[in-house]
């Protein structure tokens, strides 16, 4: 185990719990509100661990939508977990498959971004070890902050921004990935495009509408040079 | 009231197929390293689509509706500037929430 890599993962999401852990209470106080109690909290936070999606499940069944459009709903939020792991697939070549299976279970935004920022300069154990501390950081933050939302309800203070930790995060992780022409292109559209679908009406498939459109871009701008 | 069938049938199929999408690729990661170089090279690009996208949407639409003049693309910008400058993603939240709630406090 590489402890010097585990801990420099942990402590790059560090500043990103006092985001989630409002987040994860939020999520937990979701479930509280529609009459079901803790082990339908900690089903949706430990089995399908992916908050927007935990949200949009019981937000279909609740306004009665019915088992399929919930299905449909998650999914399409959480497809671009697609990208993520396909992404990382090319470092981590070798690994054994428990390790690889683990990394999906854990596979977050989060985990993702830090992961993936300064990928071709580290060995490939360290970006294992890395992607472990902070994605197992972010899932025991997540369980954690789920059992006292079902507990005691959402009480996070509404007027410090909080959540914008994260987009911040993301922006001090994608910074360093933007290299080249190539994906400046990349980046520019997928946000252009992303948030025009989103006003467009595109919903929960806005982020990866723009997210592939971004990519199609970024690799015709590399083709053409 | 949800019913426990209609929560857990949800629950469960919808788990199998995130963790499908999250687990399968990395699964086949010999096959994704051996692909060929043009096609590697676009993958590379998903790195700073997914991301750029992720921002984009939180930082202009964060309640739901296109808002670009206001304090957090302001800040979202301002945060931009200083990830460039420094690489450091402790100073980037730092600024980034400081100029926020400045932004929201005026």
């Amino acid at each position: 185990m590489d402890r010097a890599a585990f801990r420099s993962g942990v402590g790059s999401v560090v500043p990103l719990l006092p985001a989630m852990a409002p987040f994860g209470m939020v999520s937990g106080a979701a479930v509280a509100e529609v009459e079901l109690g803790l082990a339908e909290a900690l089903g949706l936070s430990a089995v399908l661990f992916a908050g927007a999606s935990q949200l949009a499940v019981l937000d279909v069944l609740d306004s009665g939508g019915g088992v399929l459009v919930a299905i449909a709903a998650a999914w399409v939020i959480n497809l671009r977990f697609l990208l993520y792991s396909t992404s990382l697939a090319g470092e981590v070549d070798g690994l054994g498959r428990g390790r690889r299976f683990g990394m999906g279970y854990v596979l977050t935004d989060q985990a993702y971004a830090v992961a993936i920022s300064g990928i071709g300069e580290r060995p490939r154990d360290e970006t294992y070890w890395r992607y472990v501390g902070a994605a197992w950081t972010i899932w025991l933050t997540w369980q954690l902050s789920t059992v006292v939302g079902v507990l005691v309800g959402d009480r996070v203070p509404d007027d410090i921004p909080l959540d914008f930790a994260v987009p911040l995060l993301f922006i001090a992780l994608v910074i360093p990935v933007i290299v080249d022409r190539p994906s400046v292109v990349a980046a520019v559209v997928a946000a252009v495009v992303s948030v025009t679908a989103a006003e467009l009406g595109a919903g929960d498939a806005a982020l990866l509408v723009g997210a592939l459109t971004g990519i199609v871009a970024g690799a015709t701008a590399d083709r053409g040079r | 009231m949800i019913s426990a069938t209609a929560f857990w049938t949800a629950l469960a199929v919808a788990s199998a197929g995130t963790y499908a999408v999250r687990t399968v690729p990395l699964l086949l990661a010999g096959r994704v390293a051996a692909l060929p170089s043009e096609v590697r090279r676009a993958l590379r690009m998903i790195a700073p689509s997914a991301l750029a996208a992720l921002v984009a949407l939180a930082v202009a639409r964060p309640d739901g509706q296109l808002d670009l003049v206001a304090a957090r693309p302001l800040a979202a910008l301002v945060a931009i500037v200083v990830a460039w400058r420094t690489r450091s993603p402790l100073a980037t939240i730092g600024v980034g929430m400081a100029v926020l709630v400045v932004l929201e406090a005026l």
